[in-house]
């Protein structure tokens, strides 16, 4: 019935949004250095080692969450319980060297990993076994772990003179002036970023959250793969509970509360998408490190911190708004390149 | 082995052994029946097509070939051989390679990752060779004959390219049997043509292409054989050369087309569309014309020339950059769309999914959506009117629904039509735009669609018609005008207008080139 008759040259295709994506991480870098820049030249202490070393240590433990979250959530999925497993996490850490106060550090971190592995494991088990929307499954999950953490604390607090100092010194030694906190999440989001960008699993997330039905009809075992995701920011938010603990020496009650917000937020600041697909481990790590030296920033130069959350939702805003502008561009050279696809 | 084919057999001493059979083989979802006797016979080296009305059962069969659904009953037997899939994976290891209708890209995922999905090259330590993957992926386009940018993110391709990377990921699994769910419903005639060439190819090397289209004239180029279904069953497989066109549209729809474009003779009355001069800059340009009571207007033309473009700006939903709209005439202010529904037109839009419809209601509301100032009492809205008003549309409009507060997108394509139809219908218009009325509409909905369209002009209705179709152009408008390139080229009465002077006029060109 219809019949061709004039054959469109096809479009000039859109590279340079696709160089704009990938300048994604380069664009927080900058950001951070320009941040950095203007701070010091208003308080030259902000460049000192220290301040530097701050700076990495005080981003570590969100850029280690980020890394977990930012697996969860390029598969559509989001994990709120990070906060409250890293909570919990410390506490019992804590609680175990107070009454074994010959344990291991290495145990200690193990049970800090086994613990938050267990509970992510619960959370990708019902998300993907029982097909609850993960957002419902992780919010009761950071309410229930919110919850035990209370009982078992009980109102009291882990002081640092029940934590062995070889565990707490983890907190704030370094080697050659960088922070091993900042060694060590560095070494997890590098070997994270290569798995999920090199090996088949990892693209496998991201093909789960760019289109579930495809992932589907191309044999993808979303439902292990998702699991995993799970698994792994549990574990990971098991490891940042005890990192907390040596930081900080000490725990009570409000460990890790609200921290599931702040890595949304550094995440998606990072370029990670909000609905899956897109997004690597390398920019959320930036956003967190974006974010904390924001926070400094604004203590350095004495600008009331308050201004440190509505600038953190600000960026968040422009993030989401940058997204948003570049799918609309997409869409609009889709619909002219189809225009010109069609027949009489 | 099938005693369908009993009878249509007798060329079956010089086929070789069949690669894959289906017999019997039924689906259901729910109450639905979607299949209740698939059967099909693929020869290695042949292209088969298969063909019936939407909703015939062909789109399940596919995805029972596919192991995307497990037959309720019945059999598949592989070179012989009865197999059961669990799943895609198992049906692609059997040599099965599934083309669907809509493409299943990853947006996100740059095109070669597309085409090898879970099968990506490797190299050591089981990392992933990106190298290697864009190499082999561009090997896949040459053998098409496209460019595609391998390295580049599936999102923003053209739905023509995104078929292409369909086609080159169904080339890659290297498929015994290659299914195509209506490939060529986006591609442009070169597209089509190379696409041709590719089975050709794949044929001569042994493959058995099943090719599911819309287009009967493709099915006769490039297939061999055909089997047709009606209503979720098998009811003919025969050689090629063995049927004619009519014989097959008589099998998918069971009955004669003599009344596919119904045409009741009516005396135009009074004015009621009369456009001057319209102009929008750079769109189109002093279009003039009338539409009176009891006729039908075509405008025809090329995708591009500025038909739907005019039908937006006659509504109020572009705006014109000079000339007038009158409608009865009353003259339309610019922009308004409120105000030209108030003075009696209504739009039925091209793309009903995204503009005519909202897909996760129910049917009865959105029949009631255009209408919904009549229904209310005191600011609220009366449920029971509402499906009132949807009950005496349905009946109307013959809409096949199972329930009224099923979401409108649970109905075939031809019925959603008709849910839009009857939405603007409700509202009592005298002018009725309508672009596209039956595009991706099966053809036993399409003459229904047909025949509601010409009583309701019986009636006294007025109608635009935006169509791409040729034959439908002919066989309802009283008069036809042709747009190219933003102005009418020519206008014909019903008697003038043949299918070579619309193409000569949408196109400037010499009619023997354009056809």
């Amino acid at each position: 019935m219809s019949t061709a008759v004039i054959t469109p040259t096809p479009t000039a295709r859109p590279r340079r949004l696709e160089s704009l994506l990938r300048a994604r991480e380069l664009g927080i870098a900058l950001a951070i250095i320009v941040v950095f820049g203007l701070t010091t030249l208003n308080n030259h202490a902000f460049a000192h080692a220290s301040s530097i070393q701050q700076l990495l240590t005080g981003a570590a433990l969100i850029a280690l969450l980020g890394v977990g979250e930012t697996m969860v959530i390029v598969t559509r999925n989001v994990d709120l319980s990070v906060g409250s497993v890293v909570g919990l996490s410390a506490y019992i850490v804590g609680d175990l060297f107070k009454h074994h106060h010959q344990m291991p550090v290495v145990a200690g971190f193990a049970v800090a990993i086994g613990l938050g592995a267990a509970i992510g494991a619960i959370n990708g088990l019902v998300t993907t076994v029982a097909r609850v929307p993960s957002l419902v499954v992780t919010l009761a999950m950071l309410y229930i772990v919110r919850g035990i953490d209370g009982v078992i604390v009980n109102g009291t607090t882990i002081d640092p003179g029940s934590i062995p100092q070889a565990f707490i010194t983890f907190g704030y030694r370094s080697l050659l002036g960088i922070p091993w906190l900042a060694i060590i999440v560095a070494v997890v989001v590098a070997a994270a970023g290569y798995a999920m960008r090199s090996f088949r699993w990892g693209r496998d997330l991201y093909a789960i959250g760019s289109n579930p039905d495809a992932a589907a009809l191309a044999g993808i075992p979303s439902g292990r793969r998702v699991f995993t995701a799970f698994l792994v920011s549990g574990a990971l938010a098991g490891l940042a509970g005890a990192l907390f603990l040596a930081i900080h020496a000490q725990v009570d009650v409000t460990g890790g509360i609200g921290y599931e917000l702040s890595v949304i937020a550094a995440v998606v600041v990072g370029g990670v998408a909000i609905f899956g697909g897109s997004g690597t481990v390398l920019g959320a790590a930036l956003g967190a490190l974006l974010l904390n030296t924001i926070n400094q920033a604004l203590v350095a130069t004495k600008i009331s911190s308050f201004w440190n959350e509505a600038i953190a939702g600000a960026l968040l805003l422009a993030a989401i708004a940058f997204d948003r502008w570049l799918s609309l561009r997409v869409a609009r050279n889709l619909r002219s390149a189809e225009g010109a696809h069609r027949d009489l | 082995m099938n005693q369908h084919l009993t009878d249509e057999r007798d060329a079956d001493e010089r086929d070789p052994a069949p690669v894959l059979v289906l017999e019997h083989a039924t689906k259901r979802f729910g109450e639905v029946r979607a299949l209740e006797d698939g059967s099909i016979t693929l020869y290695p080296g042949e292209a088969h097509a298969l063909l019936g009305e939407n909703g015939a059962g062909k789109s399940t069969l596919v995805k029972i070939l596919a192991g995307v659904h497990g037959a309720d009953s019945g059999q598949l037997l592989i070179d012989g051989e009865p197999v059961a899939f669990n799943g895609p994976t198992a049906s692609r290891a059997a040599g099965i390679s599934v083309i669907y209708q809509e493409p299943t890209l990853f947006p996100d995922l740059t095109v070669a990752e597309n085409i090898f999905m879970g099968r990506q090259p490797l190299r050591a330590g089981r990392r992933i060779d990106r190298a290697s993957m864009n190499r082999r992926a561009n090997e896949l386009f040459a053998r098409l004959g496209v460019q595609l940018d391998p390295d580049r993110i599936a999102r923003g391709l053209s739905v023509a390219d995104q078929q292409i990377a369909e086609i080159a990921k169904a080339l890659s699994f290297n498929a015994r049997v290659l299914v195509m769910d209506e490939p060529t419903a986006a591609l442009t005639t070169v597209e089509v043509e190379r696409l041709f060439e590719v089975i050709r190819a794949l044929r001569t090397q042994g493959a058995a292409v099943l090719f599911i289209s819309h287009r009967l004239e493709e099915a006769f180029a490039s297939c061999q054989r055909v089997t047709v279904m009606r209503d979720g069953r098998f009811t003919r497989s025969a050689l090629i050369e063995d049927v004619t066109v009519d014989d097959i549209i008589r099998s998918m729809v069971g009955r004669d087309l003599d009344a596919m474009f119904p045409k009741t003779a009516t005396v135009p009355g009074e004015v009621v569309l009369d456009v001057a001069h319209l102009c929008r800059e750079g769109v189109f340009d002093d279009i003039s014309f009338e539409v009176r009571r009891g006729e039908i207007v075509a405008l025809a033309g090329l995708v591009g020339a500025g038909r739907s473009e005019v039908a937006r700006a006659i509504f109020g939903i572009d705006k014109r950059t000079s000339g007038r709209v009158r409608i009865r005439g009353l003259e339309l202010p610019n922009g308004r769309p409120l105000a030209a529904m108030k003075a009696g037109v209504a739009l039925v839009p091209e793309d009903r999914r995204q503009q005519g419809l909202v897909m996760d209601l129910s049917i009865d509301q959105n029949v009631a959506l255009a209408s919904l100032g009549r229904l209310r009492r005191f600011g609220l809205i009366r449920r029971s009117k509402e499906r009132e008003l949807a009950m005496t549309w349905a009946a109307r409009l013959q809409l096949k629904f199972a329930r009224m507060r099923n979401a409108v997108s649970t109905l075939s394509g031809g019925n959603q039509q008709k849910v839009v139809l009857g939405k603007w219908l409700a509202r009592s218009p005298s002018l009725l735009i309508i672009d596209e009325p039956t595009r991706g509409i099966d053809v036993g909905t399409k003459a229904e669609v047909h025949r509601l369209l010409d009583g309701l002009v019986a009636e006294g209705l007025a109608v635009l018609m935006i169509s791409s179709e040729l034959p439908e152009v002919l066989g309802m408008a009283d008069r036809v005008l042709v747009l190219r390139e933003g102005r009418i080229t020519a206008e014909f009465t019903r008697a003038e207008a043949d299918e070579n002077s619309i193409m000569r006029a949408a196109t400037g060109q010499n009619p023997a080139a354009a056809a």
